[in-house]
């Protein structure tokens, strides 16, 4: 196997990784603190990345200008999703948490079917096609603008939620619940905020990843599994856990591909998961709870 | 009490159910009631709706051409094999006399069984697994051609592709979607390339891949590492877009992109989504004929109802929808009845010239089977997919190897 | 008490002589109600009576229906020999996914998710596999369709009808039998507090294990139904997610942990199904995706107004206490 064919894809699966962190941080963030498994998490992506087309469409907005209105809007989104519908099922059992996102991913695919029809979409760029080139090595333009971006995201919600005192406020929650409410702090509004920075975060991604996929309806499902196998690998509620699980699932998957066969590649994912699973359940970068 | 009462709904839905009136008529009837059974929801949601466009123009030219009277019923089933039975079912109890679709060769399963089970002719449109047309269905006839024809014609068109062009590729790298259809073509090109004296060319490296996959960069990698002169590709949509992005970004320029026989590359959405990047990209698929008789009239017709479309970007999916629903038009017609059995044994005898797609006439053999579809060579030109071989039905000529082709 | 068991009997009469005057259309939808009926029944053993939550349920239907197809179609072993064997596999499955997980003390989400990734890795694995056809499907020949052999479960959509609902029956009879019985008792106090039932003396990992295997194996007949009534199994179908959501959402529905939830929420949920299409067909309003969006609102409803399902809720009603 010649060198720069496995480096080639050794860097691209990389990049794709950083990518695939971006969009399960968001999942992080919730499941890390507000415990509910946001069994909706790929289809508020797709919604994502069908308002980055439309503000294309209409705008000839560039996505990466775009990030700011969209997560602005699915910020304040998320916090109504949670105050308003999520916040009672918090102590209910999970079969139940998992049917109540079951059914809003329902109403998000299909609604968004009925929107924007079944074809797909996409927004059209001259960077997107270009790499640069350093030796035999290519760099994909729209993968390096995305990692970078991805870098970006998790090192100031790194800061916030280190550095600020409603960052620390909401750590408070996730570490020790009771202990929060007895010392006064609101815990559902923080719960809910926590809930809108995440959509903000799936947002980011979503408008990321439409430079690099088109966008149907149908294809949330499969990016929430990728997003949990991620957040679980990584380890939960680690900003630098989700992005060093998206490298490392996007480089095992490169190099099984590459090595193996490239149709069986999610297999390895899932392999990963199942043995992260059973000998370090808290994930790589996640503290015991 | 709640419970009686729900017992009592129970027992009152299944007696409305049970009891609405059957429209079967067994007397001569002056409409015939296709049931189409079409995907219009679902992730093949898109190619339903593209089937569909064949299906709403042909009541009319039906009328037209045979003065015969036919009447559609849509059920949607979603992409669902489960609901497809349900709906067939449903079909049938509403009175269709006649069942087409389904596009989806899981679902043409299940709808055979109903079909065969309540002996009601079930024609269908579009699906290539080659079981369908094995099981000794009476009921059950299809008018598309088998993975096996597909691949076989594809492959054969790729001998007239080389010949026209005066090309001699000597490698290529097979390329496949993993899933049923992919499966079913890479089993029929394992079984016929060895064999055919025409195509003198080596498989260099063969990669599988996953339809759902949003990330192709491995795939491609490797493709371009062994150094094929052009790509042999089986591929459904999405991932034909994504391949084709792929290359670009990889700096990859074979001789070309040939698929043996798959969707894809001739669908609108390629075009949309590539732009120039789709121009040269080869399908050999069933196709329409486009200087044929009835194609010109059936594009008449599309092309007022769908005033913003091109009948191209449907041609194989609503022709094939229209020639299936034709076929049970023209039964209707000389059997002079909606009995079943009786519109069953004159879909048997169908022998029908006049038709829009390539290929011999429409007649049926022993299995339900029509032999003789043909395929063209489509390639894309000027963001149309256009036809370029057989010469009879062309109207350009092919381009290959492609003009950006660098030989690496 | 007394009220339970005549309800129950003439809903089962009903069903009983139900064929007699439906059509076919009827049938068929009265036969996957009860397939998801028994199902969610299965389902509902290690849900309800061990607390385990499983994603994944569709790896036993899928494996159960491969088993006994490969066995049927290849070797010629009828389906009453091929079911116990693939009872055996999917039990072994069963064992070992729960023996992971208990002896690694996972449990909640992330056994759903190690249930959810099993399913996953078995699906793309028999994508590959090429005994089982592969993605292009495993084909069973359908020899005759008149007369009931129900040997080798050959026959007309009605004979099929009367062994779901017999299994159905079956598997309600069962849960009921193990409700009353120790183990019945068991799970029940394993599943309120598992700490407290350890500290009584009980082995909660035996009784678990029982609980999960029992699960695998009632599913595993599911999945043997399956392979015989459709005859043909793609892997992208029957091991997909969506297929373990379709299993699980009757008892959701319907109330998890209870005998009469699974049954109840199948039958709501498909009528409710069915229901919409045709209120849209009715009004013209066949967009693709209403049917499902108002699918979707009708369960975000039940789920949030009605947190145990509808059976507890309407058994409050009518005045059983469970």
């Amino acid at each position: 196997m010649p060198f720069d064919l496995v480096a080639n894809v050794a860097v691209a699966g990389v990049l794709t990784g950083l990518v695939y962190g971006l969009m399960a941080l968001g999942l992080s963030v919730i499941f890390g603190v507000v415990r509910v498994v946001n069994f909706a998490h790929g289809e508020m992506m797709t919604a994502a990345m069908y308002a980055a087309v439309v503000l294309f469409t209409a705008f000839g907005l560039d996505p990466f200008l775009a990030v700011l209105p969209v997560a602005a809007v699915f910020f304040a989104l998320g916090y109504a999703l949670q105050a308003a519908v999520i916040n009672p099922f918090i102590t209910r059992p999970e079969h139940s948490q998992f049917m109540l996102l079951v059914a809003i991913s329902i109403i998000l695919v299909n609604g968004l079917l009925m929107g924007f029809g079944p074809d797909a979409k996409n927004v059209q760029l001259d960077y997107q096609l270009e790499s640069w080139a350093l030796g035999k090595l290519l760099f994909d333009k729209a993968r390096v603008y995305a990692a970078l971006l991805a870098l970006a995201v998790s090192a100031a919600l790194f800061a916030f939620f280190r550095f600020t005192l409603t960052g620390k406020a909401i750590r408070a929650c996730a570490d020790n619940h009771l202990g929060a409410l007895v010392v006064g702090l609101r815990v559902k509004h923080l719960y809910s905020l926590t809930f809108g920075i995440g959509a903000a975060c799936v947002a980011v991604a979503g408008c990321m990843l439409i430079l690099l996929v088109d966008v149907t309806p149908v294809l949330g499902p499969s990016y929430t599994l990728l997003a949990f196998v991620i957040v679980i690998v990584g380890g939960l509620g680690s900003m630098g856990g989700a992005l060093l699980g998206g490298v490392l699932i996007g480089l095992s998957e490169a190099m099984a591909g590459l090595f193996i066969a490239p149709s069986a590649k999610s297999m390895f994912s899932f392999a990963l998961l199942i043995l992260v699973l059973l000998f370090r359940p808290q994930g790589l970068l996640g503290r015991r709870t | 009490m709640q419970r009686r009462s729900f017992n009592k709904a129970v027992a009152g839905l299944a007696a409305a159910t049970a009891l609405s009136p059957l429209n079967r008529a067994f007397a001569q009837s002056q409409k015939l009631k296709v049931g189409m059974l079409l995907p219009l929801s679902g992730y093949l949601g898109f190619i339903g709706q593209s089937c569909k466009k064949g299906s709403d123009l042909a009541p009319g030219v039906i009328k037209e051409m045979l003065g015969v009277d036919v009447e559609l019923m849509y059920a949607d089933f979603e992409t669902n094999v489960d609901t497809a039975r349900t709906r067939a079912e449903r079909l049938i109890q509403e009175g269709a006399n006649v069942l087409v679709g389904p596009f989806d060769s899981g679902a043409a399963v299940a709808i055979a069984q109903v079909a065969e089970q309540r002996g009601v002719p079930f024609v269908i449109n579009i699906a290539a697994a080659p079981q369908i047309t094995e099981q000794g269905y009476k009921y059950v006839f299809r008018n598309f051609q088998t993975a096996i024809d597909i691949v076989r014609n594809g492959l054969d068109l790729i001998g007239d592709l080389f010949q026209a062009t005066n090309t001699v590729p000597r490698t290529a790298v097979y390329m496949h979607v993993n899933d049923t259809f992919g499966q079913a073509m890479t089993k029929g090109i394992g079984a016929m390339l060895p064999r055919a004296t025409r195509l003198p060319f080596k498989i260099l490296d063969t990669i599988p891949y996953d339809p759902a996959s949003k990330d192709l960069t491995v795939e491609v990698s490797k493709a371009k590492a062994s150094n094929p002169d052009f790509v042999l590709l089986v591929c459904r949509l999405n991932d034909a877009i994504l391949l084709r992005r792929e290359m670009v970004k990889q700096r990859w320029n074979p001789m070309g992109i040939i698929s043996p026989g798959s969707p894809g590359m001739y669908e609108e959405q390629y075009f949309k989504a590539l732009g120039k990047l789709s121009e040269y990209s080869i399908s050999n698929v069933p196709w329409y004929n486009p200087n044929a008789k009835l194609t010109k009239v059936v594009e008449k017709a599309f092309n007022k109802q769908n005033p913003k479309d091109k009948l191209e970007f449907h041609g194989l999916n609503a022709g094939f929808t229209f020639e299936a629903i034709l076929i049970a038009a023209d039964a209707f017609k000389r059997a002079r009845s909606t009995d079943p059995k009786t519109l069953a044994d004159a879909i048997r005898q169908t022998h029908i010239t006049d038709k829009m797609m390539l290929g011999g006439p429409i007649k049926f053999n022993a299995k339900g089977q029509v032999e003789g579809i043909g395929s063209a060579c489509v390639q894309n030109r000027n963001l149309l997919p256009t036809v370029v071989l057989p010469t009879n039905a062309a109207t350009a000529k092919p381009v290959f190897p492609v003009p950006d082709y660098k030989k690496a | 008490m007394k009220r339970e068991a005549v309800g129950l009997l003439v809903l089962l009469l009903l069903l009983v002589f139900f064929p007699l005057f439906a059509s076919s259309y009827a049938l068929s939808v009265v036969t996957l109600i009860l397939f998801f009926a028994y199902a969610g029944q299965a389902w509902n053993v290690m849900m309800g009576f061990a607390g385990q939550l499983s994603l994944g349920h569709s790896l036993y239907v899928g494996v159960g229906a491969y088993v006994a197809a490969i066995l049927f179609q290849t070797y010629g072993v009828g389906p009453w020999a091929g079911v116990w064997i693939s009872m055996a596999a999917c039990a072994a499955l069963g064992a070992a996914i729960g023996f992971l997980a208990f002896r690694f003390g996972i449990s909640g989400v992330y056994f759903a998710l190690l249930t959810i990734a099993f399913a996953e890795f078995t699906r793309i694995g028999f994508d590959h596999l090429t005994i089982t056809g592969g993605p292009g499907g495993f084909f069973l020949k359908v020899s005759q369709r008149e007369s009931w052999d129900l040997l080798n479960l050959r026959g007309p959509p009605i004979m099929f009808y009367y062994v779901i609902l017999a299994l159905t029956a079956g598997a309600f009879a069962l849960c009921a039998l193990l409700l009353r019985s120790r183990a019945g008792y068991y799970w029940r106090a394993i599943r309120e507090d598992e700490a407290a039932a350890q500290a009584l003396g009980i082995n909660t990992f035996r009784w678990k294990m029982l609980a999960v295997i029992l699960s695998a194996a009632m599913t595993a007949v599911a999945g043997v139904f399956n392979a015989f009534y459709y005859n043909n199994l793609f892997p992208e179908q029957v091991f997909h997610i969506s297929r373990s959501i379709e299993i699980i959402l009757g008892p959701v529905i319907g109330g998890v942990g209870t005998l009469f939830g699974p049954v109840l929420g199948a039958g709501v949920l498909t009528t409710l199904s069915d229901g919409i299409t045709e209120l849209l067909a009715y009004y013209n309003l066949e967009i693709p995706g209403v049917k499902q969006v108002f699918y979707g609102v009708v369960l975000l409803l039940v789920v949030m107004f009605l947190p145990h399902g509808i059976w507890p809720a309407l058994a409050k009603r009518i005045g059983i206490f469970r």
